[in-house]
């Protein structure tokens, strides 16, 4: 599904990536794990395509890609339905499917706001619900449960779980608890390198 | 007594006043051909009005007008979509919309007056004052369209139209809004200009000119009303067709 092979990337002197490969399959799933400021978004973003290494290749057979960023990325003009139904065919008749993602992740009574009307934690949500209602066949999360507290963490982990499927998964995460709850396979990242 | 209200009654107070400057103003020099009163010059904006004429007359400007500040509208917009995209075409257009903003109206007038025929020329110059303004915010508000959701765009492999619909367009309308703000009233100042340099037949211009012409002092001033209360009227109407239904979240 997403394959990266030899992959260099530095920024001025700071070498984030160095040599790096990586290979997720269909259905796999794998957690990145690392010191704060390590490279793991960089990783990220070069699997995404959004930033292009300075040696190396990258493979990636997903027809449909789906991502939560460290930010929500709302359109902020859009409600909470209409920022999830963008994914979709943005016409009415799938606002339906995208409430159903959003009512998954207790929005139920988010339908009809705006960014600026939810909080932080309710913004991710959204920016989850977004990412699952897309059905990727690859689905990129970069620390998507900050901001929510204990409990509902973990009751929008379960519902990432669940929905996942033969989605394959890249997680980058400081929490060895939510990579465990996911089923991922956990990778250690410093420098650069894998552990 | 809200905040609204007191804004209409100052509003109101500050017109009263400036009125009653003008009527004794008109009233110490005393000569209707020099400067008529406030009174004099409404009811000669009534009498005006009464005629057919008056109204096919503001219909054929406002026709020119909006012709051109339309056609600016849209030209603004795509030069802008097209500079955004092409640095060559930056580098060709700027210098051609700096000379635009620089060289006074009436060079271009004349000219255009050589070049097309006279009903056009309003058209032509309203427009000409338009674009550039138009073509300088949009470019701005391309420029700013947050990175972040070009990227969550690119992730979703979203059509080029949903785009353009949903993160382009609603990232650009405040800067193209702020746009018609500054270039409205330019464009229809100048379109007026360009009438009564240009005498076309029904247009406010030709009537301006000839009150001119003919010494008619207090009907020129009655034509002068009438194109400052359009003014605001166009103005009023096209932001709020701009704008549609004011939305905070955007």
């Amino acid at each position: 599904m997403l394959e990266l092979i030899d992959i260099s990337l530095s920024f001025g002197e700071k070498q984030v990536l160095h040599h790096l490969n990586l290979s997720l399959k269909a259905g796999e799933r794998i957690a990145i794990m690392g010191p704060s400021g390590c490279g793991k978004t960089s990783l990220l973003r070069v699997a995404l395509s959004l930033q292009l290494p300075d040696r190396g290749s990258i493979q990636c057979a997903a027809e449909r890609t789906a991502a939560v960023f460290q930010e929500p990325r709302l359109l902020p003009w859009r409600t909470a339905s209409e920022n999830v139904n963008l994914v979709l065919s943005d016409r009415v008749e799938t606002l339906p499917t995208a409430r159903k993602w959003l009512e998954r992740l207790e929005l139920g009574d988010a339908f009809n706001l705006y960014p600026a009307e939810l909080s932080g934690g309710m913004q991710q949500r959204v920016s989850l619900a977004r990412a699952l209602a897309a059905t990727p066949e690859l689905l990129v999360l970069d620390e998507p449960f900050k901001g929510l507290d204990e409990a509902l963490r973990r009751r929008v982990i379960q519902v990432v779980g669940e929905s996942l499927n033969r989605t394959a998964l890249l997680l980058a995460t400081h929490s060895e608890e939510e990579a465990q709850a996911l089923g991922c396979h956990i990778l250690r990242y410093q420098d650069g390198q894998f552990l | 007594m809200t905040p609204d209200v007191r804004k209409t009654l100052r509003t109101i107070a500050v017109l009263l006043f400036w009125l009653l400057v003008w009527a004794l103003a008109a009233r110490t020099v005393g000569q209707e051909l020099l400067l008529p009163s406030p009174l004099q010059t409404a009811q000669k904006l009534l009498s005006l009005m009464m005629a057919a004429d008056f109204w096919l007359t503001v219909a054929r400007t406002m026709l020119r007008v909006l012709a051109g500040i339309l056609a600016a509208v849209v030209l603004g917009v795509l030069l802008a979509l097209l500079t955004h995209r092409s640095a060559l075409a930056r580098a060709l257009l700027s210098p051609i919309m700096t000379l635009l903003k620089s060289t006074p109206v009436a060079s271009f007038i004349i000219l255009a007056l050589v070049w097309l025929g006279r009903s056009a020329v309003p058209v032509f110059i309203a427009g000409l004052m338009v674009l550039p303004v138009v073509w300088a915010n949009v470019s701005t508000g391309l420029v700013r369209v947050d990175p972040q959701l070009m990227e969550l765009a690119a992730v979703y492999k979203l059509p080029r139209a949903r785009i353009l619909s949903r993160i382009i367009w609603p990232s650009v309308l405040p800067y193209l809004r702020s746009a018609l703000r500054s270039a409205l009233g330019l464009g229809w100042k100048a379109g007026i200009a360009a009438e009564v340099l240009t005498v076309p037949p029904y247009s406010i211009g030709k009537n301006i000119f000839e009150s001119k012409l003919y010494l008619e002092t207090t009907e020129l001033f009655a034509w002068t009303v009438a194109v400052v209360l359009l003014s605001f009227l166009i103005e009023r109407v096209l932001l709020l067709l701009v704008e549609g239904k004011k939305d905070s979240h955007a």
